[in-house]
């Protein structure tokens, strides 16, 4: 272990870093710009200074730039010397000299970084006495604020957006001191992960654009630690809330999962909590008048409860349908009242036979679940099925991240530490990419992979298979792939059989089973031969595998049960069933059902049709648990108390217990209660009641506050409403507490409710959590997973074989087609991510375009489900012929349910309209 | 005198075709080359002559050459770069010599391309040399089609495409790092060093980059010798070197001169001395980024060693004279100017510091500055100075300033005392 010197002391360090990780991370305060963690190093801002002195003779030193000094063994620095301290603060006089005096009207006031490092430097007189450089700010979407004004030209923003994220459309123009970042047009930005710049940008140039409509001050935020909801990765963030809305999302630090960053989806999908439509009251159809147009009416929580009283007390058969986006906890508490018989899975059957499948494979195989961080150890990977840049966005973040930052071959002989960004940028690659992509159309990282094919799901599991059978005899063959996919078959073997730590990537996307199975045979073979392979599965919603997990019967079943006339209740959680099955078939079950209960945040289909609605508390408003596609448990919590009737659903089902007189209604004060029944239930879930502290957990006899210390206005929130001062409210649930009076240390890392410490407070503070910069939370990062590594004695390879895909002439194969903006549920409910998402249509390659007579724009007719469709045809160049594209998701074209084959003839403008 | 570089010029201004050129005595080099000697003898031929790089820096050739993996059974592209982005204030000498025999430079290119090993070479030429752009590509076609250039040059095994690339030009690019990048196509910002270019250059390869002057004066060596080469000179640097002279004198010009040359003699002797009604009040020796030299510094000899005991820098060895009816303030804010718009934005100092320095120069140059303004110059020369940025387009430009300030400062107070420039 290295020792060096910082004013005279020792102190010993890694190996291999740079003297400005080694500072930070030991608790000095150097200040810097263009340096980020994730990033590294530069050297382009010129402030992190500090002397070096060549022995312990030398007085005078040199000013050197920590980021691109190598910490070894024997360096002696000063960080107070009197000349680099002074150094440091002309350094950011001379940003001064142009930066506008925006800090009262400014976004990023009281988390800026630049006012940090200003403070922190200590310059303070302004010298400069002459005009500022200003420019013209672009309108550049929905989701950020330009404002270059304010720019201090570290190049943090275009070396995110270009080399970390691969996005196009951002750049660098310009010179001297009028370079400007910006893109070539006004418009919206391209990248899934622009919405980062916000929190990478060091001072106001990138600000939040929907934070900023209903802005709030850190200072006066509330926040706790919770899980983005709209995917299955389970990224950490931060929501904040103020006077009852919440006001916007920022990331979480997880090393294990996303890391600093997290995508546009998660980031800006968060105003269907806000949304005008929210259910906030109970909503009850009178029996009597239960016909198709009747409006439910709001009525109180007594009401309702005493209706539910009288349908239990009535011993009406009940059935439970459970969510995919739902917390265990409320789940669990629907299968409870219900029933392990009576309880449902609320997703497709095609997708609870994947997930299953998905379960099944990480249990009993020999290949372990990675997480996003583990991925970044790879050495090669096979992406089959999967387009990870619209399905499980900051997985293709942290592909493209590896790509940049694996320690390569070059790096290694010329000695380039993997923090030398500098150096790294200049080294041209000679080995090809260790990347490959086989999906049914283009994708964003097709560019970035050595070779990529597009095919039908059945030929891309062909591939699978015979990589498999490639790299290992045991795998079953395949007779009959088609001849142009042999040469890749060879090629992506050979790369995978010579790679230390190949990673294959799958998912349920697809909708084929076949092509799962494949992605494990090639996983499992690997391993086979002595590689610890890991399988990455890609699952649509942010609890799909824990519902799944918890265990239920199929959708299908229960439409059968009703069918029977065995129950005559349903009770719905958190579902638009619209979503899970054709809409005939949906319609069909909810005609049969007699009395439907719903408990959801919004109006959807299925909700509109309910006799009962409970308003349910949404992730920001409630506590609970989710499963991650990983296998990841991980906590939310609450961030602010909803108001008027809005619960919990899981409160609301204990409620219902209560009504029907169950033990469960008493004995579930907490949530530890729900989750001690659920891991004695279900022996999987046993570590589930210990993820994160108990709500009896207190730091030096204290709650851990929701707000800052600087919190202000409370009692005058609601002064419009009333004069009366309210009290705090309290939160018997965790051990956090809605107040800004607590704990004012570092507690646990899954109880972190926000990123500050003396002088640090911009989301830069997040160092001072971090056992070392960049590394894992102090205390470890929060989440526990629940597959692991094992050995297989036999490998359980899947031996069915798909047959060789075919199709007959008039045919197309209808394949879902994924967008980060519009396939998801709820963050398709805020307005600019409806804004960025696509109108229906249905892709098709050009010459299919011209097969059929049609152009880009035209419609295009198919039946399904004995109802026609007409779609206006997009240019999918990127799809082989015989497959159409059909975007996943969106609400008009809900109940179709790729892939199916259909035949498509031209459509027509129906002159009836 | 022997002038191994302008010898064989025309005077009407014309370039020298490839027939005059070999007539000249051109391509002999590499014919000897060819025949009796190996890259390494050619590296230490060049390392004998002591030849160092013209473009301002000074490093001596041979040795850079030498850095360059060489041998059998090193398996990768390699390439020579000339640099001719010839954009220092003051300098005019690469242009001159690229209109006059464009051919000089492509041989000068054939003989490091073959020390080095390198296959492909590439000219960066600032597009708006027109001339000598057009010359060159010309040059270039005939060499193709005298198989000077292309496979198996005068049937040996030596192989060589030269591509001539008109690029946007900035000063920048003068920092040969930065140059690598803007042929790249790639914003030209200096690059971080290790790697160095001769492990990680152009596309990631060995690359060695040369002035074009440099490139120009290696042909001669070859033929005639490095004992001949290092004879043309006065002092121990040996060689010639073209010198040229801008201000008020009766005869700016370039002209190929022995190099350690003394100031007065190129001024009084070539540049027929100052114009009737103007002395002479100090020199910039070097290009902009060196700093003044006076009348009793006039017998320096205008070389490397020679120059940097008075505190100046060869550099490029473009004279630039200051009269005495000429403001020295004005001077450097022209100067300040030109380097503050061509600083390429990526490091603080550089990018936020000369602009300041520009309109502190402004202000006093119009006779509004306070006192303060003049106390600001020497903290922010401080600020650029070399190590403190990121490359030395910032600490070269405060050189002349720097001198400026020290010797000028009367001029500067005066301008404040009198709320306007003496000379207006």
């Amino acid at each position: 272990m290295p020792t060096i010197y910082i004013e005279g002391r020792p102190y010993e360090t890694k190996e291999g870093q740079n003297l400005l990780h080694v500072c930070l991370s030991l608790g000095f305060n150097i200040p810097y710009f263009c340096w980020h963690p994730a990033m590294g190093s530069v050297g382009a801002c010129r402030l992190c200074a500090v002397k070096l002195f060549k022995d312990e003779k030398d007085q005078t030193g040199k000013i050197v730039m920590a980021c691109l000094t190598p910490a070894v063994d024997g360096t002696r620095i000063s960080i107070e010397d009197p000349e680099v301290m002074r150094f440091r603060a002309q350094m950011i006089e001379l940003l001064m000299t142009n930066h506008p005096h925006d800090c009262p009207v400014c976004d990023e006031g009281g988390e800026c970084h630049l006012q940090d490092m200003t403070t922190m430097t200590g310059h303070t007189r302004r010298r400069f006495r002459f005009k500022k450089r200003t420019y013209r700010n672009q309108d550049l979407g929905p989701f950020i604020r330009h404002e270059m004004n304010r720019c201090i030209h570290c190049y943090r923003c275009v070396r995110f957006y270009n080399e970390y994220a691969g996005g196009l459309d951002l750049a660098a123009f310009g010179a001297h001191s009028h370079v400007y970042f910006g893109r070539q047009a006004d418009g919206p930005l391209e990248s899934e992960f622009s919405g980062n710049l916000v929190e990478i940008c060091p001072t106001g140039v990138f600000t939040d654009k929907t934070s900023s409509r209903h802005f709030t001050r850190k200072w006066d935020l509330q926040t706790a630690p919770s899980i983005c909801v709209h995917c299955g990765l389970g990224c950490n963030t931060f929501p904040a809330e103020r006077g009852g809305k919440l006001r916007r999302i920022r990331n979480r630090y997880n090393a294990d999962v996303n890391g600093y960053f997290i995508c546009d989806r998660g980031r800006y999908g968060y105003l269907f909590v806000n949304h005008q439509r929210r259910i906030r009251r109970p909503l009850l159809k009178s029996f009597a008048d239960n016909a198709d147009n009747f409006e439910a009416q709001p009525v109180s929580n007594d009401s309702i409860l005493k209706r539910l009283a009288d349908l239990f007390d009535a011993g009406t058969a009940m059935i439970g349908i459970g969510s995919p986006r739902a917390s265990l906890e409320s789940n669990f508490a629907l299968r409870t009242l219900v029933g392990p018989q009576n309880f449902y899975l609320g997703m497709s059957d095609q997708e609870y036979e994947l997930i299953g499948l998905a379960i099944d494979m990480h249990r009993n195989g020999p290949a372990r679940s990675p997480s996003l961080r583990d991925l970044e150890l790879a050495d090669a990977m096979l992406i089959l099925g999967e387009d990870i840049t619209n399905t499980a966005p900051m997985l293709a973040l942290s592909l493209r991240h590896w790509l940049r930052r694996r320690q390569t071959a070059e790096e290694i002989r010329l000695g380039i530490p993997y923090w030398n960004d500098a150096a790294i940028g200049e080294i041209v690659h000679e080995e090809p990419s260790p990347l490959y992509v086989a999906t049914t159309h283009a994708t964003k990282l097709d560019a970035a992979a050595a070779a990529f094919v597009r095919a039908a799901p059945d030929q891309l599991a062909q591939l699978g298979f015979a990589v498999a059978h490639a790299l290992s005899a045991q795998a079953p063959p395949i007779a009959d792939l088609t001849a142009e996919l042999h040469p890749l078959v060879e090629e992506i073997a050979d790369k995978l059989k010579h790679a230390t730590r190949p990673i294959i990537i799958s998912g349920t996307s697809p909708g084929s089973a076949a092509v799962m199975q494949a992605a494990a045979n090639v996983a499992w073979a690997l391993c086979a031969g002595g590689k610890p392979s890991e399988m990455c599965l890609v699952v649509p919603e942010c609890n799909s595998l824990g519902l799944r997990l918890l265990g239920g019967r199929p959708l299908s079943e229960a439409f059968e049960a009703l069918k029977n006339g065995h129950n005559e209740t349903a009770i719905v959680l958190e579902n638009d069933l619209y979503r899970r099955a054709p809409s005939a078939v949906i319609d069909r079950f909810l005609n049969e059902c007699r009395h439907l209960i719903v408990l959801d945040h919004l109006p959807n289909a299925t909700a509109l049709r309910a006799e009962a609605v409970l308003p349910a508390a949404t992730f920001a408003e409630s506590s609970g648990t989710l499963v991650n596609n990983e296998g990841r448990l991980q906590r939310f919590y609450q961030v602010f108390v909803p108001g008027s009737d809005i619960q919990p659903s899981w409160m609301w089902l204990r409620d219902m217990l209560t009504l029907s007189r169950r033990p469960e209604g008493k004995k579930w004060q907490h949530l530890e209660d729900v989750l001690a029944a659920m891991a004695e239930a279900q022996p999987d879930f046993t570590i589930a009641p210990r993820i994160a502290p108990p709500e009896g957990f207190r730091m030096a006899g204290m709650k851990i506050p929701r707000q800052s210390f600087r919190y202000s206005g409370r009692t005058a929130i609601e002064s419009n409403i009333s004069i009366h001062e309210p009290k705090p409210p309290t939160d018997p649930l965790t051990p956090l507490c809605f107040s800004m009076e607590g704990f004012e240390g570092q507690p646990p890392p899954s109880l972190i409710t926000n990123y500050w410490a003396p002088g640090w407070n911009s989301v830069q503070s997040l160092n001072r959590f971090q056992e070392e910069v960049g590394g894992p939370l102090r205390g470890g990062d929060p989440g526990r997973r629940l597959f692991e590594f094992q050995v297989c004695e036999k490998i359980p390879y899947f031996t069915h074989v798909p047959a060789h895909f075919e199709l007959p002439q008039e045919q197309w194969l209808v394949v879902a087609v994924h967008h980060i903006f519009g396939s998801e549920e709820l963050s398709l409910l805020a307005a600019g991510i409806a804004q960025r998402a696509p109108e229906p249509y249905l892709g098709l390659n050009d010459r299919d375009i011209a097969q059929l007579g049609l152009e880009e724009g035209a419609l295009v007719g198919f039946m399904r489900h004995a109802a026609a469709y007409q779609l206006p045809v997009r240019r999918m160049p990127g799809l082989p012929h015989g497959i159409a594209g059909l975007p996943a998701g969106l609400p008009a074209t809900l109940g179709l349910q790729p892939p199916f084959r259909v035949q498509l003839s031209p459509g027509h403008k129906d002159p009836a309209g | 005198m022997e002038l191994p570089m302008t010898g064989s010029f025309r005077s009407d201004g014309q370039p020298l075709s490839l027939k005059e050129y070999e007539a000249a005595g051109g391509y002999q080099a590499l014919r000897k080359m060819l025949r009796s000697l190996t890259p390494d003898e050619v590296i230490q031929i060049v390392k004998d002559a002591k030849l160092c790089g013209r473009g301002g820096a000074g490093f001596s050739t041979g040795r850079k050459w030498s850095f360059m993996p060489r041998g059998e059974q090193v398996p990768t592209v390699k390439y020579l770069v000339c640099n001719a982005d010839e954009m220092e204030p003051g300098t005019f000498k690469d242009r001159f010599l690229m209109e006059g025999s464009p051919h000089q430079l492509i041989e000068g290119i054939a003989v490091a391309s073959y020390a080095i090993e390198a296959e492909t070479a590439y000219i960066f030429l600032r597009a708006s040399y027109r001339k000598a752009a057009a010359r060159l590509a010309n040059a270039i076609g005939e060499a193709y089609a005298h198989n000077y250039l292309g496979k198996n040059i005068l049937d040996s095994h030596m192989n060589l495409e030269i591509y001539l690339h008109t690029s946007a030009g900035r000063y920048i690019c003068g920092e040969a790092s930065a140059m690598l990048n803007s042929l790249e196509g790639r914003r030209p910002i200096p690059r971080h060093k290790p790697p160095h270019m001769s492990t990680e250059g152009f596309f990631g390869k060995p690359t060695v980059v040369n002035n074009a002057e440099t490139l120009f004066s290696v042909p001669p060596i070859l033929v005639h010798g490095p004992q001949w080469y290092l004879g043309l000179g006065r002092t121990a640097e040996g060689g010639t070197k073209i010198y040229s002279v801008s201000g008020k004198v009766n005869n700016p010009g370039v002209w190929e001169l022995p190099i350690g040359i003394t100031i007065r003699e190129v001024v009084e002797q070539y540049a027929g001395g100052m114009r009737s009604g103007v002395k002479l009040r100090a020199v910039i020796p070097g290009g902009a980024s060196s700093g003044f030299v006076f009348e009793k510094e006039l017998d320096t000899p205008l070389d490397i060693a020679s120059l940097a005991k008075v505190g100046s820098r060869l550099g490029t060895g473009t004279l630039i004279i200051l009269d005495d009816q000429t403001c020295p303030v004005g001077m450097v804010y022209n100067l300040q100017k030109f380097y503050a718009h061509e600083s390429c934005g990526w490091c603080t100092p550089c990018r936020e510091g000369l602009p300041w320095v520009v309109e502190l120069l402004r202000e006093i140059e119009a006779g509004c500055a306070e006192k303060e303004d003049l106390e600001l110059l020497p903290e922010l020369i401080q600020i650029m100075a070399p190590g403190h940025t990121f490359c030395d387009l910032a600490s070269g430009a405060m050189e002349s300033l720097a001198s400026a300030l020290r010797h000028f400062r009367n001029d500067f107070e005066q301008h404040l005392v009198r709320q306007q420039c003496p000379w207006s």
